[in-house]
């Protein structure tokens, strides 16, 4: 109890100091005079009197030290006036508190942004209750895209009925592209994304609406009234954030649907299961309509229940996989689905294959604050050197050395403070930046923030590096011998030549951590450049895509063929005669896009083997696709000829034809004109071999593709692309105007050039090379402070001796040459340990590089050009402070 | 031996303030100096000074309070008085101090051999 009261009670005298210590002051006062008083009674002179009071006292100020050390908290006052000292004392220097505060301020705050991309992506959990309950359900990688990542709708309710792992599974249809949900408020259509999910999905997740309902079994059932649920970011751009939204009915694509209800914020179908794209909208997928015999359709996920792992789940797929049919219509399609379901967790799903760059990046900016650690220690060394006689006095007037210590590290610590506070002002807005890359198809980025995981890294970032920094300096002084201190002038004598020995250690290793982050930053630009360099398949520069909307209902199918034939012959014919078109042609999809796969068909009359590697993604087109998309083709292209009526012709692309090639006998093994099946379908003849296509990204290895005109097949959309010899952008107008002239209902749909969906694909690369990148450029500006910093003071510190050595005879020439020699000694023994370094660094990172090797000369040579040039001009500026070195000036000096 | 002062045991002075004031009613701090040192026939080594440090350490724990007055000669002066957990804290440190001086004695009065005879508890 008397413990806790009096800690309150000094806590308290520790804040009310000057009223406490004038209560003193006037007690004490007064007991001298009593004292004084009594001793005039006894018969004393009133001098002699007040001599004996005092004398009895004992030490005035020592009683008072007592009583206040008794009354307060001594440490705190120590504290108070070591910050007090050091603020006074930065702020005399102004130059180096704002040099090093803004080095601090770069190195904490490059830390607290890399730290928040990490902790959102990889370290914090998916932004849904009980996330680790979450599984994403696919079979393992193949090449050929989502009809190989999804399940039909018999699968679904079979696996979800045969399972016992899960709270329930839930799925979405993966096939929605963007724009595929038209908004007609009057005028042209808006296009908007929606996705269409299972009616469960929401419950899964464990995602309420901010407002209203989400989906009941009711609203995905046959006849069900349309219904939507708009996310928070549509809500409030396209509805201006109607709080009276809900059970508003809008015209969507041509249907009247009532708004149910609308997202929260915190909820971002793009940012989770579809990176770098905006999701509008969600719509129930009623599972008993339409989608039940359009094959692989479903994305699976599922709530495991409380207990089950992974393992269980997925021993549990396993066994249920044999028993599945791809459609219960089709007995002998039981099992198609063995070994083809496995469920992992989401968070690896979502974030699993980013986290070897993350890794990278955390590690290339942990490099970045030893840098600045390392720069920093090194000016204060400096500081302390210029110090050195301060301290010596200090402690001859009897400070202790950890006393001494204390008020160096509060120093640190007051220039960490202050550059963590700035840093976290810089990693604010980066991350603010961060945030807005919507088009960086990187997961959970559009949800990143500074929250409070962040703010407590940057404290321990700050503590970190104060220590880091300052300790060596503290202990340097501390542990100097007191006399030499004192008799050193501070130039050229033994002190000051091993505070330069220190100093010149501590810049070799900056400049071999500037060396490795080149490195590292180097070899990610080369494999970047490969990526750029990469033959697509198609020539995105100079065309531009646009989705279309056309009508070809029919009652059959051969009759909407016809009618879609007619509609897609006159468009392409419009915008073929607009001036700047080379090229135009249809496509229902796209290469970086959106995918699907029909299955292999194989040389007529051979028997195809039991494992065929892959399946080729489908592209349904018009004639003159391929040369749209500048995609170089042999034999022939579909022409209007190729009827609904007529014979059924494909396009392959070359890999797929040398793999079929292996089959069959076909003269020379070249497969144009030769004939193909696929299952029981019609023949099928190989009228033209296409290069291969990059369909999913730049860096990944290709699958197959195979092309069926429009007027044979049913496209699921129309993707006009035209290539044009103006730059794509000034096209938009004209051809959107041309399509409207044509249908006056044509959505006001996005016009793309095609370079966007190769540079989306990249992104990632593009993204973490931007952050390495900066960070090295950083290490190199840091490492060369650095430098200039070490060689600028040695020349400082021997002017007397420059001065002696020019009075003699030395030239300008060489005075300069033996501070540019320091200064490459340096560089070189920091760019060769660097070298050694870079070289286990690269091989760490040799994940991450595409079509480059770890000892990639050209990443090598360029960091020794670039380390050295920098080195050598960092060294330069004092060089030649030192050839303007007047003798006589100079030996007057000191 | 005897003409040098006794060095105090670390919180012994709070003790004495303590008794001073439970004897004496309040005092100001010169008076509880002056008034130890009279007790003690000027055998304590004592610098009039510290007497604060214990007083502040006493007031903090609640044993005792202080007011500014008017003294005798009409001084104003700080005045010390002990509270009722003072005496409380005071009657727990006097039986403190008689059990240890009691033990003090009984060891100090041992003489050589005697340590044989020590019944077993």
């Amino acid at each position: 109890m008397s413990i806790l009261r009096r800690t309150r009670e000094r806590g308290r005298a520790f804040l009310s100091k000057p009223q406490l210590d004038a209560e003193l002051e006037a007690e004490i006062a007064t007991h001298i005079e009593f004292a004084t008083d009594e001793n005039i009674r006894l018969g004393m002179t009133p001098v002699e009197a007040r001599r004996q009071a005092l004398l009895s006292f004992g030490g005035v100020n020592m009683a008072k030290e007592q009583q206040r050390e008794a009354r307060g908290l001594m440490k705190l006052d120590i504290l108070m006036q070591d910050l007090r000292y050091t603020v006074r004392s930065l702020c005399r220097d102004p130059g180096f508190t704002v040099v090093a505060i803004l080095i601090l301020a770069l190195g904490i705050g490059a830390n607290v942004a890399v730290f928040s991309v990490v902790n959102t992506l990889l370290l914090r959990p998916l932004p849904f209750p009980h996330s680790e309950q979450l599984v994403w359900i696919a079979p393992p990688p193949t090449k050929c895209g989502l009809s190989c990542g999804t399940y039909t709708t018999d699968a679904y309710d079979g696996f979800r009925q045969q399972t016992r792992s899960y709270q329930d599974v839930t799925g979405y249809f993966a096939f929605s592209g963007p724009g595929n949900l038209r908004l007609s408020l009057g005028g042209a259509p808006i296009p908007a994304t929606t996705i269409d999910v299972i009616q469960n999905f929401f419950q899964v997740l464990g995602v309420n609406p901010a407002m209203g309902r989400a989906f009941t079994p009711a609203d995905a059932q046959n006849g069900a009234a349309p219904v939507v649920v708009l996310t928070d970011a549509w809500w409030r751009r396209q509805f201006n954030a109607d709080p009276a939204i809900v059970g508003k009915a809008f015209n969507m694509n041509g249907q009247q649907v009532t708004v149910i209800g609308v997202l929260p914020k915190t909820f971002d179908f793009g940012a989770v299961f579809s990176p770098g794209t905006k999701v509008d909208a969600l719509t129930p997928l009623n599972l008993y309509g339409p989608p039940r015999d359009w094959g692989n359709i479903i994305t699976f996920i599922g709530r495991l229940k409380p207990g089950v792992t992974i393992a269980q789940a997925r021993s549990e797929a396993q066994a249920v996989s044999t028993n599945l049919y791809f459609s219960l219509k089709f007995p002998e399609t039981k099992g198609n689905y063995k070994d083809l379901i496995v469920p992992v967790s989401l968070k690896d799903y979502v974030s699993g294959k980013l986290r070897r760059s993350l890794v990278v990046l955390w590690c290339a900016v942990g490099g970045i604050l030893l840098i600045a650690c390392v720069n920093l220690s090194n000016l204060l060394l400096a500081r302390a050197a210029a110090r050195s006689k301060e301290f010596a006095m200090r402690s001859a007037l009897g400070a202790s050395r950890a006393r001494i210590v204390v008020q160096l590290l509060t120093e640190s610590l007051v220039l960490s403070g202050a550059g963590a506070l700035l840093g976290l002002v810089l990693a604010f807005a980066v991350v603010q930046w961060l945030a807005h890359q919507g088009a960086v198809a990187l997961p959970l980025l559009t949800t990143l923030h500074i929250d409070g995981a962040a703010l407590g890294w940057t404290v321990l970032i700050a503590l970190f590096t104060a220590l880091l920094f300052g300790l060596l300096p503290g202990l340097r002084i501390a542990t100097g011998s007191l006399q030499e201190s004192l008799k050193d002038s501070g130039s050229g004598s033994g002190q000051g030549r091993k505070h330069e020995r220190l100093r010149s250690v501590l810049v070799v290793s900056e400049v071999a951590l500037a060396c490795v982050l080149l490195v590292g930053a180097g070899l990610l630009l080369r494999s970047f450049m490969k990526v750029l360099d990469v033959d697509m398949g198609f020539q995105p520069e100079h065309a531009a895509a646009v989705n279309v909307d056309y009508d070809d209902s029919a009652p059959t199918d051969t009759a909407s063929a016809e009618k879609r034939g007619v509609i897609f012959r006159q468009i392409l014919a419009r915008v073929g005669s607009i001036p700047g078109v080379q090229a135009a042609g249809i496509s229902d999809y796209l290469p970086l896009g959106q995918n699907r796969a029909w299955g292999t068909p194989f040389p007529k009359g051979v028997k195809p083997p039991d494992k065929i590697p892959a399946t080729p993604l489908v592209y349904v087109v018009t004639p003159g696709f391929v040369r749209a998309m500048g995609t170089r083709l042999r034999g022939r292209d579909f022409t209007w000829d190729d009827k609904p009526t007529s014979e059924n012709v494909v396009m392959i692309d070359e890999a797929l034809a040398r793999f079929l090639a292996n089959y069959a006998n076909w003269p020379n093994g070249d497969a144009v004109g030769q004939v193909v099946k696929q299952g029981g379908g019609p023949d099928l003849r190989i009228v033209g071999v296409v290069e291969n296509v990059h369909e999913e990204s730049a860096e990944g290895e290709t699958g197959w593709q195979i092309y069926y005109p429009a007027t044979q097949a049913g496209p699921n959309s129309a993707q006009l692309v035209i290539r044009t010899s103006l730059p794509p952008d000034t096209m938009a107008a004209s051809v959107m105007g041309a399509l409207r002239e044509l249908n006056p209902k044509q959505t006001a749909a996005e016009f793309r050039p095609l370079q966007t969906f190769v540079d989306h694909a990249n992104s990632p690369r593009r993204f973490f090379l931007l952050l390495v990148g900066s960070f090295s450029a950083l290490g190199l500006l840091l490492a060369a402070l650095g430098i200039y910093g070490v060689i600028s003071y040695s020349v400082t510190q021997r002017t007397q001796e420059i001065g002696v050595r020019m009075a003699l005879g030395a030239t300008l020439g060489r005075v300069q040459l033996d501070v540019v020699g320091k200064t490459l000694k340096l560089a070189i023994v920091g760019i060769a340990l660097g070298t050694i370094g870079s070289s286990l660094a690269a091989r760490a990172i040799s994940a991450l590089l595409f079509g480059t090797a770890p000892t990639d000369p050209a990443a090598f040579i360029g960091m020794i050009v670039l380390l050295g040039g920098v080195s050598l001009a960092a060294g330069w500026i004092p060089a030649r402070r030192a050839s303007r070195i007047n003798p006589m000036v100079a030996l007057r000096n000191n | 031996m005897s003409s040098e002062k006794l060095d105090l045991l670390q919180g012994t002075l709070d003790v004495m303030v303590l008794k001073t004031l439970a004897a004496m009613g309040p005092m100001h701090g010169y008076g509880i100096a002056r008034r130890i040192e009279q007790v003690s026939g000027n055998a304590v080594l004592l610098n009039q000074g510290t007497i604060y440090a214990s007083l502040v350490r006493v007031e903090q724990r609640g044993w005792i309070e202080s007011n500014w007055g008017t003294s005798e000669n009409n001084r104003k002066a700080k005045f010390y008085v002990i509270t009722e957990t003072g005496r409380r804290q005071l009657a727990k440190e006097a039986a403190y101090w008689e059990r240890l001086t009691g033990v003090m004695d009984k060891v100090m009065a041992m003489r050589p051999g005697e340590a044989t005879e020590v019944e077993p508890a």
